[in-house]
Protein backbone atom coordinates (compact mmCIF):
# COMPACT_ATOMS: atom_id res chain seq x y z
CA UNK A 1 0.00 0.00 0.00
CA UNK A 2 1.39 3.34 -0.91
CA UNK A 3 0.16 6.59 0.46
CA UNK A 4 1.17 9.92 1.77
CA UNK A 5 2.68 8.69 5.02
CA UNK A 6 4.03 5.13 4.86
CA UNK A 7 7.40 6.00 3.40
CA UNK A 8 7.56 9.53 4.68
CA UNK A 9 8.44 9.71 8.38
CA UNK A 10 8.89 13.48 8.13
CA UNK A 11 5.29 13.84 7.03
CA UNK A 12 4.13 11.70 9.95
CA UNK A 13 6.15 13.69 12.46
CA UNK A 14 4.83 16.94 10.99
CA UNK A 15 1.32 15.92 12.05
CA UNK A 16 2.25 16.67 15.65
CA UNK A 17 3.24 20.21 16.52
CA UNK A 18 4.17 21.45 19.97
CA UNK A 19 0.59 22.41 20.74
CA UNK A 20 -1.49 21.31 17.76
CA UNK A 21 -2.17 18.06 15.93
CA UNK A 22 -3.28 17.58 12.36
CA UNK A 23 -6.74 16.07 11.82
CA UNK A 24 -5.25 13.17 9.85
CA UNK A 25 -4.21 11.55 13.14
CA UNK A 26 -7.94 11.01 13.77
CA UNK A 27 -9.37 10.57 10.31
CA UNK A 28 -6.82 9.04 7.95
CA UNK A 29 -7.08 5.24 7.35
CA UNK A 30 -3.40 5.10 6.36
CA UNK A 31 -2.35 6.64 9.66
CA UNK A 32 -4.59 4.16 11.44
CA UNK A 33 -2.88 1.26 9.67
CA UNK A 34 0.51 2.68 10.61
CA UNK A 35 -0.63 2.99 14.22
CA UNK A 36 -1.39 -0.72 14.26
CA UNK A 37 2.01 -1.57 12.81
CA UNK A 38 4.18 0.90 14.68
CA UNK A 39 2.45 2.14 17.81
CA UNK A 40 0.49 -0.91 18.96
CA UNK A 41 3.25 -3.33 18.00
CA UNK A 42 6.03 -1.48 19.80
CA UNK A 43 4.38 -0.32 23.01
CA UNK A 44 3.30 -2.37 26.04
CA UNK A 45 -0.44 -2.86 25.60
CA UNK A 46 -2.81 -4.16 28.26
CA UNK A 47 -4.12 -7.64 27.51
CA UNK A 48 -6.09 -8.72 30.57
CA UNK A 49 -5.98 -9.50 34.27
CA UNK A 50 -4.59 -12.74 35.63
CA UNK A 51 -7.77 -13.34 37.66
CA UNK A 52 -9.48 -14.00 34.34
CA UNK A 53 -7.24 -17.05 33.88
CA UNK A 54 -6.89 -18.37 37.43
CA UNK A 55 -6.37 -22.06 36.63
CA UNK A 56 -4.18 -23.95 34.18
CA UNK A 57 -5.97 -24.10 30.83
CA UNK A 58 -8.11 -21.00 31.49
CA UNK A 59 -8.11 -18.68 28.50
CA UNK A 60 -9.40 -15.22 27.59
CA UNK A 61 -9.63 -13.92 24.03
CA UNK A 62 -9.04 -10.29 23.12
CA UNK A 63 -7.10 -8.06 20.75
CA UNK A 64 -3.88 -6.07 20.84
CA UNK A 65 -4.45 -3.27 18.36
CA UNK A 66 -5.92 -5.12 15.40
CA UNK A 67 -4.37 -8.47 16.35
CA UNK A 68 -6.51 -11.33 17.69
CA UNK A 69 -4.82 -12.96 20.67
CA UNK A 70 -5.64 -15.20 23.58
CA UNK A 71 -4.25 -15.07 27.08
CA UNK A 72 -3.92 -18.55 28.54
CA UNK A 73 -2.45 -20.04 31.72
CA UNK A 74 0.00 -22.88 31.13
CA UNK A 75 0.34 -25.92 33.38
CA UNK A 76 3.39 -24.35 35.07
CA UNK A 77 1.30 -21.32 36.07
CA UNK A 78 2.83 -18.92 33.55
CA UNK A 79 0.37 -16.75 31.59
CA UNK A 80 1.07 -16.81 27.85
CA UNK A 81 -0.29 -14.59 25.09
CA UNK A 82 -0.72 -16.36 21.73
CA UNK A 83 -1.94 -15.14 18.38
CA UNK A 84 -5.40 -16.68 18.10
CA UNK A 85 -4.92 -18.42 14.76
CA UNK A 86 -4.23 -21.99 13.74
CA UNK A 87 -0.85 -22.17 11.97
CA UNK A 88 -2.51 -24.44 9.40
CA UNK A 89 -5.34 -22.48 7.74
CA UNK A 90 -5.69 -19.50 10.04
CA UNK A 91 -8.81 -20.67 11.86
CA UNK A 92 -9.46 -18.82 15.10
CA UNK A 93 -8.88 -21.49 17.72
CA UNK A 94 -10.37 -20.06 20.90
CA UNK A 95 -13.78 -18.77 19.88
CA UNK A 96 -15.38 -17.83 23.17
CA UNK A 97 -14.47 -14.85 25.32
CA UNK A 98 -13.28 -17.10 28.11
CA UNK A 99 -13.26 -20.72 29.18
CA UNK A 100 -10.98 -23.63 30.02
CA UNK A 101 -9.27 -25.55 27.24
CA UNK A 102 -7.66 -28.25 29.37
CA UNK A 103 -4.07 -29.14 28.57
CA UNK A 104 -4.40 -28.51 24.85
CA UNK A 105 -5.76 -25.99 22.41
CA UNK A 106 -7.32 -27.95 19.58
CA UNK A 107 -8.27 -26.51 16.21
CA UNK A 108 -11.87 -27.48 15.36
CA UNK A 109 -11.10 -27.64 11.61
CA UNK A 110 -8.43 -30.38 11.26
CA UNK A 111 -7.66 -31.26 14.89
CA UNK A 112 -4.18 -29.83 15.00
CA UNK A 113 -3.46 -29.41 18.67
CA UNK A 114 -1.12 -27.30 20.75
CA UNK A 115 0.03 -27.03 24.33
CA UNK A 116 -1.06 -23.96 26.24
CA UNK A 117 2.30 -22.30 25.64
CA UNK A 118 1.60 -22.55 21.89
CA UNK A 119 4.03 -25.36 21.16
CA UNK A 120 2.81 -28.09 18.77
CA UNK A 121 1.36 -31.24 20.34
CA UNK A 122 -0.08 -33.31 17.48
CA UNK A 123 -1.17 -33.25 13.85
CA UNK A 124 -3.36 -36.13 12.50
CA UNK A 125 -1.76 -38.42 9.89
CA UNK A 126 1.68 -36.91 10.50
CA UNK A 127 3.45 -39.07 7.93
CA UNK A 128 1.73 -37.01 5.24
CA UNK A 129 4.11 -34.21 6.13
CA UNK A 130 7.31 -36.22 5.73
CA UNK A 131 9.70 -34.63 3.25
CA UNK A 132 7.27 -31.84 2.40
CA UNK A 133 9.26 -28.98 3.90
CA UNK A 134 6.69 -28.72 6.68
CA UNK A 135 9.29 -29.47 9.36
CA UNK A 136 11.08 -26.22 8.59
CA UNK A 137 7.98 -24.09 8.17
CA UNK A 138 6.49 -21.54 10.54
CA UNK A 139 3.39 -23.72 10.71
CA UNK A 140 5.34 -26.56 12.29
CA UNK A 141 6.24 -24.43 15.28
CA UNK A 142 2.68 -24.23 16.59
CA UNK A 143 0.69 -21.20 17.64
CA UNK A 144 2.87 -18.12 17.53
CA UNK A 145 3.36 -16.56 20.95
CA UNK A 146 3.71 -12.88 21.70
CA UNK A 147 7.13 -13.23 23.26
CA UNK A 148 7.24 -10.11 25.41
CA UNK A 149 4.63 -10.57 28.13
CA UNK A 150 4.79 -8.98 31.57
CA UNK A 151 2.48 -9.66 34.51
CA UNK A 152 2.60 -6.64 36.79
CA UNK A 153 0.73 -7.32 40.04
CA UNK A 154 -1.90 -9.25 38.08
CA UNK A 155 -2.13 -6.89 35.10
CA UNK A 156 -0.89 -8.63 31.98
CA UNK A 157 0.70 -6.48 29.29
CA UNK A 158 2.31 -7.53 26.04
CA UNK A 159 4.57 -5.99 23.42
CA UNK A 160 4.22 -7.64 20.03
CA UNK A 161 7.61 -6.50 18.74
CA UNK A 162 10.55 -8.52 19.99
CA UNK A 163 12.70 -5.44 20.50
CA UNK A 164 11.99 -2.22 22.34
CA UNK A 165 11.95 -0.70 25.81
CA UNK A 166 11.60 -3.01 28.79
CA UNK A 167 8.31 -3.00 30.69
CA UNK A 168 9.80 -1.08 33.61
CA UNK A 169 11.53 1.45 31.39
CA UNK A 170 8.34 2.00 29.40
CA UNK A 171 6.01 2.59 32.35
CA UNK A 172 8.43 3.79 35.06
CA UNK A 173 6.82 5.69 37.91
CA UNK A 174 3.38 5.54 36.33
CA UNK A 175 3.00 2.03 37.76
CA UNK A 176 2.30 3.73 41.10
CA UNK A 177 -1.34 4.11 40.01
CA UNK A 178 -1.72 0.35 39.51
CA UNK A 179 0.08 -0.15 42.82
CA UNK A 180 -2.43 2.07 44.56
CA UNK A 181 -5.38 0.21 43.08
CA UNK A 182 -4.00 -3.17 44.16
CA UNK A 183 -2.92 -1.91 47.59
CA UNK A 184 -6.53 -0.93 48.30
CA UNK A 185 -7.24 -4.62 48.78
CA UNK A 186 -6.40 -5.72 52.33
CA UNK A 187 -5.07 -8.90 50.71
CA UNK A 188 -3.16 -6.98 48.03
CA UNK A 189 -5.11 -8.71 45.28
CA UNK A 190 -7.77 -7.82 42.72
CA UNK A 191 -10.30 -9.96 40.89
CA UNK A 192 -12.12 -9.00 37.74
CA UNK A 193 -15.77 -8.96 38.81
CA UNK A 194 -19.25 -7.85 37.82
CA UNK A 195 -19.05 -8.14 34.03
CA UNK A 196 -17.66 -5.90 31.31
CA UNK A 197 -19.57 -3.03 29.69
CA UNK A 198 -18.85 -2.79 25.96
CA UNK A 199 -19.68 0.47 24.20
CA UNK A 200 -19.20 1.14 20.48
CA UNK A 201 -18.09 4.61 19.39
CA UNK A 202 -17.97 6.00 15.86
CA UNK A 203 -14.84 8.02 16.47
CA UNK A 204 -11.08 7.69 16.66
CA UNK A 205 -9.67 5.90 19.71
CA UNK A 206 -7.40 8.83 20.64
CA UNK A 207 -10.38 11.11 21.24
CA UNK A 208 -11.35 8.85 24.11
CA UNK A 209 -7.84 8.68 25.52
CA UNK A 210 -7.57 12.47 25.44
CA UNK A 211 -10.92 12.79 27.17
CA UNK A 212 -9.58 10.91 30.21
CA UNK A 213 -7.55 13.93 31.28
CA UNK A 214 -9.84 16.58 29.79
CA UNK A 215 -11.04 18.43 32.87
CA UNK A 216 -12.70 21.33 31.07
CA UNK A 217 -15.58 19.27 29.68
CA UNK A 218 -17.49 17.74 32.64
CA UNK A 219 -19.16 20.96 33.78
CA UNK A 220 -20.22 21.62 30.19
CA UNK A 221 -21.03 18.30 28.53
CA UNK A 222 -22.30 16.61 31.70
CA UNK A 223 -24.42 19.43 33.10
CA UNK A 224 -27.43 17.78 31.47
CA UNK A 225 -26.99 14.57 33.45
CA UNK A 226 -25.07 15.38 36.63
CA UNK A 227 -26.69 18.81 36.91
CA UNK A 228 -30.17 17.31 36.58
CA UNK A 229 -29.33 14.71 39.24
CA UNK A 230 -28.26 17.43 41.68
CA UNK A 231 -31.32 19.57 40.84
CA UNK A 232 -33.71 16.71 41.51
CA UNK A 233 -31.99 15.89 44.78
CA UNK A 234 -32.20 19.52 45.90
CA UNK A 235 -35.86 19.81 44.92
CA UNK A 236 -36.52 16.70 47.01
CA UNK A 237 -35.18 18.60 50.04
CA UNK A 238 -31.62 17.21 49.92
CA UNK A 239 -32.40 13.91 51.65
CA UNK A 240 -29.46 12.44 53.57
CA UNK A 241 -27.55 10.27 53.25
CA UNK A 242 -27.19 11.27 49.64
CA UNK A 243 -28.25 8.47 47.30
CA UNK A 244 -25.22 6.70 45.83
CA UNK A 245 -26.17 7.94 42.36
CA UNK A 246 -26.17 11.58 43.50
CA UNK A 247 -22.85 11.08 45.28
CA UNK A 248 -21.38 9.76 42.04
CA UNK A 249 -22.95 12.32 39.68
CA UNK A 250 -22.53 15.50 41.72
CA UNK A 251 -18.72 15.99 41.52
CA UNK A 252 -18.84 15.98 37.70
CA UNK A 253 -20.24 19.52 37.71
CA UNK A 254 -17.71 20.90 40.18
CA UNK A 255 -16.49 24.36 39.16
CA UNK A 256 -13.35 24.95 37.08
CA UNK A 257 -11.44 25.84 40.23
CA UNK A 258 -11.96 22.32 41.60
CA UNK A 259 -10.39 20.84 38.49
CA UNK A 260 -7.62 23.44 38.32
CA UNK A 261 -6.54 22.58 41.83
CA UNK A 262 -6.75 18.80 41.48
CA UNK A 263 -3.61 18.88 39.36
CA UNK A 264 -2.23 16.76 36.53
CA UNK A 265 0.96 14.71 36.65
CA UNK A 266 2.75 13.61 33.50
CA UNK A 267 5.37 10.92 33.01
CA UNK A 268 7.56 9.99 30.06
CA UNK A 269 6.23 7.84 27.17
CA UNK A 270 2.78 9.41 27.18
CA UNK A 271 1.56 8.35 30.61
CA UNK A 272 -0.08 10.70 33.08
CA UNK A 273 -2.96 11.23 35.48
CA UNK A 274 -5.43 13.76 36.79
CA UNK A 275 -6.19 14.15 40.48
CA UNK A 276 -2.82 14.77 42.13
CA UNK A 277 -4.33 16.34 45.26
CA UNK A 278 -7.99 15.35 45.04
CA UNK A 279 -10.53 14.12 42.52
CA UNK A 280 -14.20 13.45 41.88
CA UNK A 281 -13.74 10.27 43.93
CA UNK A 282 -12.43 12.01 47.07
CA UNK A 283 -15.64 12.49 49.00
CA UNK A 284 -17.46 9.19 48.69
CA UNK A 285 -19.07 7.89 51.89
CA UNK A 286 -16.94 5.65 54.08
CA UNK A 287 -17.67 1.94 53.74
CA UNK A 288 -18.25 0.37 57.18
CA UNK A 289 -15.48 -1.95 58.27
CA UNK A 290 -13.16 -1.27 55.35
CA UNK A 291 -10.72 1.10 57.04
CA UNK A 292 -10.31 -1.29 59.96
CA UNK A 293 -9.48 -4.09 57.52
CA UNK A 294 -6.90 -1.87 55.85
CA UNK A 295 -5.32 -0.89 59.19
CA UNK A 296 -5.13 -4.55 60.18
CA UNK A 297 -3.42 -5.36 56.88
CA UNK A 298 -1.04 -2.42 56.53
CA UNK A 299 -0.90 -0.49 59.82
CA UNK A 300 -2.66 2.83 60.27
CA UNK A 301 -0.11 5.12 58.66
CA UNK A 302 0.27 3.07 55.50
CA UNK A 303 -3.47 2.42 55.26
CA UNK A 304 -4.14 6.15 55.40
CA UNK A 305 -1.49 6.85 52.78
CA UNK A 306 -3.06 4.31 50.41
CA UNK A 307 -6.59 5.63 50.87
CA UNK A 308 -5.62 9.32 50.78
CA UNK A 309 -4.39 8.87 47.23
CA UNK A 310 -7.32 9.93 45.09
CA UNK A 311 -6.05 9.78 41.53
CA UNK A 312 -8.80 10.42 39.08
CA UNK A 313 -7.85 8.93 35.70
CA UNK A 314 -4.43 7.45 34.95
CA UNK A 315 -3.65 7.05 31.25
CA UNK A 316 -1.30 4.24 30.33
CA UNK A 317 -0.33 5.13 26.79
CA UNK A 318 -1.49 4.12 24.29
CA UNK A 319 -5.00 2.88 25.13
CA UNK A 320 -5.61 2.08 28.79
CA UNK A 321 -7.10 4.11 31.64
CA UNK A 322 -7.12 3.05 35.28
CA UNK A 323 -9.19 4.48 38.13
CA UNK A 324 -7.52 3.33 41.35
CA UNK A 325 -9.97 4.77 43.90
CA UNK A 326 -12.91 2.88 42.41
CA UNK A 327 -11.13 -0.12 40.86
CA UNK A 328 -12.16 0.45 37.30
CA UNK A 329 -10.28 0.07 34.06
CA UNK A 330 -11.21 1.23 30.58
CA UNK A 331 -9.62 -0.12 27.44
CA UNK A 332 -10.01 1.85 24.21
CA UNK A 333 -9.79 -0.72 21.44
CA UNK A 334 -9.10 0.73 18.01
CA UNK A 335 -11.20 -0.86 15.26
CA UNK A 336 -10.81 1.70 12.47
CA UNK A 337 -9.84 5.35 12.13
CA UNK A 338 -13.43 6.21 12.99
CA UNK A 339 -14.47 3.23 15.12
CA UNK A 340 -13.54 2.35 18.70
CA UNK A 341 -14.77 -0.28 21.12
CA UNK A 342 -14.62 0.83 24.74
CA UNK A 343 -14.49 -1.90 27.35
CA UNK A 344 -15.05 -0.88 30.97
CA UNK A 345 -13.89 -3.53 33.46
CA UNK A 346 -14.44 -3.58 37.21
CA UNK A 347 -12.52 -5.24 40.03
CA UNK A 348 -13.24 -6.64 43.44
CA UNK A 349 -10.78 -5.74 46.19
CA UNK A 350 -10.11 -9.18 47.66
CA UNK A 351 -11.14 -9.34 51.35
CA UNK A 352 -12.84 -5.91 51.26
CA UNK A 353 -16.60 -5.37 51.85
CA UNK A 354 -18.98 -6.10 48.95
CA UNK A 355 -20.27 -2.53 49.14
CA UNK A 356 -17.07 -1.32 47.43
CA UNK A 357 -17.70 -3.53 44.43
CA UNK A 358 -21.35 -2.50 44.45
CA UNK A 359 -20.37 1.17 44.25
CA UNK A 360 -17.84 0.45 41.51
CA UNK A 361 -20.58 -1.26 39.50
CA UNK A 362 -23.02 1.59 40.03
CA UNK A 363 -20.35 4.04 38.86
CA UNK A 364 -19.59 1.95 35.81
CA UNK A 365 -23.27 1.67 34.88
CA UNK A 366 -24.06 5.34 35.46
CA UNK A 367 -20.99 6.67 33.64
CA UNK A 368 -19.64 4.10 31.17
CA UNK A 369 -22.57 2.01 29.89
CA UNK A 370 -24.10 2.40 26.40
CA UNK A 371 -27.22 3.32 28.39
CA UNK A 372 -25.39 5.96 30.47
CA UNK A 373 -26.64 9.54 30.46
CA UNK A 374 -23.04 10.67 30.96
CA UNK A 375 -21.70 8.44 28.23
CA UNK A 376 -24.35 9.66 25.77
CA UNK A 377 -23.07 13.22 25.89
CA UNK A 378 -19.42 12.14 25.68
CA UNK A 379 -20.07 10.04 22.59
CA UNK A 380 -21.99 12.93 21.09
CA UNK A 381 -18.90 15.14 21.41
CA UNK A 382 -16.49 12.58 19.96
CA UNK A 383 -18.75 11.74 17.04
CA UNK A 384 -19.45 15.39 16.29
CA UNK A 385 -15.67 15.96 16.30
CA UNK A 386 -15.12 13.04 13.95
CA UNK A 387 -17.64 14.63 11.57
CA UNK A 388 -16.55 18.23 12.14
CA UNK A 389 -12.94 17.46 11.30
CA UNK A 390 -14.02 17.02 7.68
CA UNK A 391 -14.16 20.80 7.45
CA UNK A 392 -11.18 21.92 5.37
CA UNK A 393 -11.13 25.42 6.82
CA UNK A 394 -8.66 24.45 9.52
CA UNK A 395 -7.00 21.02 9.56
CA UNK A 396 -5.43 21.56 13.01
CA UNK A 397 -6.76 20.61 16.45
CA UNK A 398 -5.77 22.89 19.30
CA UNK A 399 -3.92 21.56 22.34
CA UNK A 400 -2.69 24.98 23.45
CA UNK A 401 -4.28 25.17 26.88
CA UNK A 402 -1.62 26.17 29.47
CA UNK A 403 1.19 25.38 27.05
CA UNK A 404 4.68 26.61 27.85
CA UNK A 405 7.64 26.11 25.52
CA UNK A 406 10.08 23.30 26.34
CA UNK A 407 7.68 21.27 28.43
CA UNK A 408 9.43 18.53 30.38
CA UNK A 409 7.99 15.02 30.28
CA UNK A 410 7.81 14.78 34.07
CA UNK A 411 5.71 17.46 35.74
CA UNK A 412 2.89 18.35 38.07
CA UNK A 413 0.74 21.10 36.61
CA UNK A 414 -2.57 22.94 36.82
CA UNK A 415 -5.37 20.39 36.53
CA UNK A 416 -6.95 22.08 33.51
CA UNK A 417 -3.85 21.95 31.33
CA UNK A 418 -3.86 19.99 28.08
CA UNK A 419 -0.31 18.98 28.88
CA UNK A 420 -1.09 15.27 29.19
CA UNK A 421 -2.65 15.31 25.71
CA UNK A 422 0.52 16.94 24.37
CA UNK A 423 2.53 14.34 26.29
CA UNK A 424 0.58 11.55 24.56
CA UNK A 425 1.17 13.03 21.14
CA UNK A 426 4.88 13.47 21.73
CA UNK A 427 5.06 9.75 22.52
CA UNK A 428 2.84 9.03 19.53
CA UNK A 429 5.19 10.91 17.19
CA UNK A 430 8.24 9.05 18.52
CA UNK A 431 6.68 5.67 17.77
CA UNK A 432 5.07 6.69 14.48
CA UNK A 433 7.68 8.87 12.81
CA UNK B 1 -61.96 -5.05 39.73
CA UNK B 2 -58.90 -5.64 37.56
CA UNK B 3 -59.47 -8.03 34.65
CA UNK B 4 -57.01 -9.94 32.48
CA UNK B 5 -57.88 -7.60 29.63
CA UNK B 6 -56.95 -4.66 31.83
CA UNK B 7 -53.50 -6.17 32.38
CA UNK B 8 -52.90 -6.75 28.68
CA UNK B 9 -54.20 -3.28 27.83
CA UNK B 10 -51.88 -1.77 30.43
CA UNK B 11 -48.82 -3.30 28.79
CA UNK B 12 -49.83 -1.96 25.37
CA UNK B 13 -50.55 1.47 26.83
CA UNK B 14 -47.15 1.55 28.51
CA UNK B 15 -45.41 0.99 25.16
CA UNK B 16 -47.59 3.64 23.52
CA UNK B 17 -46.68 6.26 26.12
CA UNK B 18 -43.00 5.60 25.36
CA UNK B 19 -43.51 5.74 21.59
CA UNK B 20 -45.42 9.02 21.97
CA UNK B 21 -42.72 10.38 24.30
CA UNK B 22 -45.26 11.02 27.05
CA UNK B 23 -42.56 10.28 29.62
CA UNK B 24 -44.15 12.03 32.61
CA UNK B 25 -47.29 9.96 32.18
CA UNK B 26 -45.08 6.90 31.75
CA UNK B 27 -43.32 7.58 35.08
CA UNK B 28 -46.75 7.71 36.74
CA UNK B 29 -47.24 4.06 35.79
CA UNK B 30 -44.60 3.02 38.34
CA UNK B 31 -44.99 2.62 42.09
CA UNK B 32 -42.74 4.88 44.16
CA UNK B 33 -40.43 1.91 44.77
CA UNK B 34 -40.72 0.80 41.14
CA UNK B 35 -37.71 -0.24 39.06
CA UNK B 36 -36.65 -0.54 35.46
CA UNK B 37 -34.02 -3.23 34.96
CA UNK B 38 -32.10 -4.16 31.82
CA UNK B 39 -29.66 -6.99 32.65
CA UNK B 40 -26.23 -7.28 31.07
CA UNK B 41 -26.11 -11.08 31.22
CA UNK B 42 -28.45 -13.64 29.72
CA UNK B 43 -30.57 -15.10 32.51
CA UNK B 44 -29.10 -12.71 35.09
CA UNK B 45 -30.47 -13.05 38.62
CA UNK B 46 -28.27 -10.66 40.63
CA UNK B 47 -28.57 -6.90 40.37
CA UNK B 48 -26.12 -5.92 43.08
CA UNK B 49 -22.75 -7.49 42.33
CA UNK B 50 -23.35 -8.11 38.64
CA UNK B 51 -23.41 -5.16 36.27
CA UNK B 52 -26.58 -4.20 34.43
CA UNK B 53 -27.22 -1.97 31.44
CA UNK B 54 -29.94 -0.19 33.39
CA UNK B 55 -31.07 -0.66 36.98
CA UNK B 56 -33.12 2.42 37.62
CA UNK B 57 -35.06 3.43 40.69
CA UNK B 58 -37.52 6.32 40.39
CA UNK B 59 -34.79 8.90 41.04
CA UNK B 60 -32.71 7.64 38.13
CA UNK B 61 -35.75 7.38 35.86
CA UNK B 62 -36.72 10.96 36.69
CA UNK B 63 -33.17 12.12 35.98
CA UNK B 64 -33.39 10.46 32.56
CA UNK B 65 -36.78 11.94 31.73
CA UNK B 66 -35.91 15.44 32.88
CA UNK B 67 -32.57 15.30 31.08
CA UNK B 68 -34.23 14.35 27.78
CA UNK B 69 -35.88 17.77 27.73
CA UNK B 70 -32.88 19.77 28.99
CA UNK B 71 -31.67 22.76 27.03
CA UNK B 72 -28.09 21.52 27.21
CA UNK B 73 -28.73 17.85 26.53
CA UNK B 74 -26.53 17.75 23.46
CA UNK B 75 -27.03 14.08 22.66
CA UNK B 76 -30.74 14.88 22.25
CA UNK B 77 -30.23 17.65 19.74
CA UNK B 78 -31.94 16.42 17.66
CA UNK B 79 -34.08 14.11 19.71
CA UNK B 80 -34.25 10.33 19.49
CA UNK B 81 -37.49 8.55 18.67
CA UNK B 82 -38.51 5.01 19.52
CA UNK B 83 -40.96 2.37 18.38
CA UNK B 84 -42.15 -0.80 20.11
CA UNK B 85 -43.74 -3.79 18.41
CA UNK B 86 -45.20 -6.11 21.03
CA UNK B 87 -46.42 -9.64 20.80
CA UNK B 88 -49.61 -10.28 22.76
CA UNK B 89 -48.52 -10.06 26.44
CA UNK B 90 -48.83 -13.38 28.22
CA UNK B 91 -50.09 -13.32 31.79
CA UNK B 92 -47.95 -15.58 33.97
CA UNK B 93 -49.36 -14.53 37.35
CA UNK B 94 -52.85 -13.13 37.89
CA UNK B 95 -53.82 -12.52 41.51
CA UNK B 96 -55.35 -9.05 41.76
CA UNK B 97 -56.64 -9.69 45.27
CA UNK B 98 -53.07 -10.13 46.45
CA UNK B 99 -51.89 -7.30 44.21
CA UNK B 100 -49.64 -9.60 42.16
CA UNK B 101 -49.66 -9.84 38.41
CA UNK B 102 -46.84 -10.70 36.06
CA UNK B 103 -46.63 -10.62 32.28
CA UNK B 104 -44.14 -11.74 29.67
CA UNK B 105 -44.00 -9.91 26.36
CA UNK B 106 -41.74 -10.56 23.39
CA UNK B 107 -40.96 -7.37 21.50
CA UNK B 108 -38.92 -5.59 18.88
CA UNK B 109 -37.65 -2.15 19.77
CA UNK B 110 -36.39 0.46 17.35
CA UNK B 111 -34.51 3.56 18.40
CA UNK B 112 -33.63 6.18 15.84
CA UNK B 113 -31.79 9.47 15.71
CA UNK B 114 -30.56 11.38 12.67
CA UNK B 115 -29.38 8.86 10.06
CA UNK B 116 -29.09 5.99 12.48
CA UNK B 117 -31.70 3.37 13.30
CA UNK B 118 -31.04 0.45 15.65
CA UNK B 119 -33.22 -2.63 16.06
CA UNK B 120 -33.24 -4.64 19.28
CA UNK B 121 -35.15 -7.83 20.07
CA UNK B 122 -36.14 -8.26 23.69
CA UNK B 123 -38.40 -9.93 26.22
CA UNK B 124 -40.13 -7.64 28.70
CA UNK B 125 -41.30 -8.94 32.06
CA UNK B 126 -43.65 -6.72 34.04
CA UNK B 127 -44.36 -7.27 37.72
CA UNK B 128 -47.51 -5.32 38.44
CA UNK B 129 -49.50 -4.37 41.49
CA UNK B 130 -52.65 -2.39 42.20
CA UNK B 131 -52.55 1.01 43.87
CA UNK B 132 -55.63 3.27 44.20
CA UNK B 133 -57.58 0.83 42.05
CA UNK B 134 -55.08 1.19 39.18
CA UNK B 135 -52.37 -1.08 37.84
CA UNK B 136 -48.83 0.01 38.62
CA UNK B 137 -45.38 -1.32 37.67
CA UNK B 138 -43.18 -2.62 40.46
CA UNK B 139 -40.54 -3.95 38.10
CA UNK B 140 -40.12 -3.76 34.37
CA UNK B 141 -37.36 -6.10 33.30
CA UNK B 142 -36.11 -5.89 29.71
CA UNK B 143 -33.91 -8.73 28.53
CA UNK B 144 -32.25 -7.83 25.26
CA UNK B 145 -31.70 -11.00 23.24
CA UNK B 146 -28.14 -9.84 22.52
CA UNK B 147 -27.59 -8.30 25.97
CA UNK B 148 -23.87 -9.17 25.91
CA UNK B 149 -23.12 -7.48 22.57
CA UNK B 150 -21.31 -4.15 22.22
CA UNK B 151 -23.86 -1.37 21.73
CA UNK B 152 -23.87 2.22 20.62
CA UNK B 153 -26.07 4.68 22.47
CA UNK B 154 -29.40 3.44 23.82
CA UNK B 155 -30.92 6.72 24.95
CA UNK B 156 -34.63 5.97 25.44
CA UNK B 157 -36.50 3.06 27.04
CA UNK B 158 -36.90 -0.34 25.32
Amino acid sequence: MTGRYRDNPDAVRALVRESEVHRDVYTCPEIFALEMERLFANTWVYVGHESQVLNAGDFFTTTIGSQPVLMVRHEDGVVHVLYNRCPHKGTRIANETCGNTGRFLRCPYHAWSFRTDGSPAAVPLPSGYDDTGFAGSVASRGMTPVRCVHNYRGFVFARMADGGPSFDAYFGESLSSIDNMVDRSPAGRLQVAGGVLRYMHNCNWKMLVENQTDTCHPMVAHMSSAGTAVDLWKRAGEPMPRPMAVEIFAPFISPYEFYEKMGIRTWDNGHGHTGVSHSIHSNYSAVPGYFDQMVAAYGEQRAKAILDESRHNTVYFPNLMVKGPIQLLRLFKPLAADKTLVESWTFRLVDAPDLLLERTLVYNRLINAPTSVVGHDDVEMYERAQEGLRADANPWVSLHRLYHPNEAAFAIDNGTTERQMRNQFRAWARYMG
Amino acid sequence: MISRDDVVGFIYREARLLDEQRFDEWLDLFTEDGRYWMPLEHGQTDRRLTASLMDEDMLLLRIRVERLNGLRTYSQKPKSRCHHVLQQPQIDVFDPDAGRMSTWTAMHYVETRQERQDLYAAWATHDLTVANCALRIRMKRVDLVNCDAAFGNIQLFP
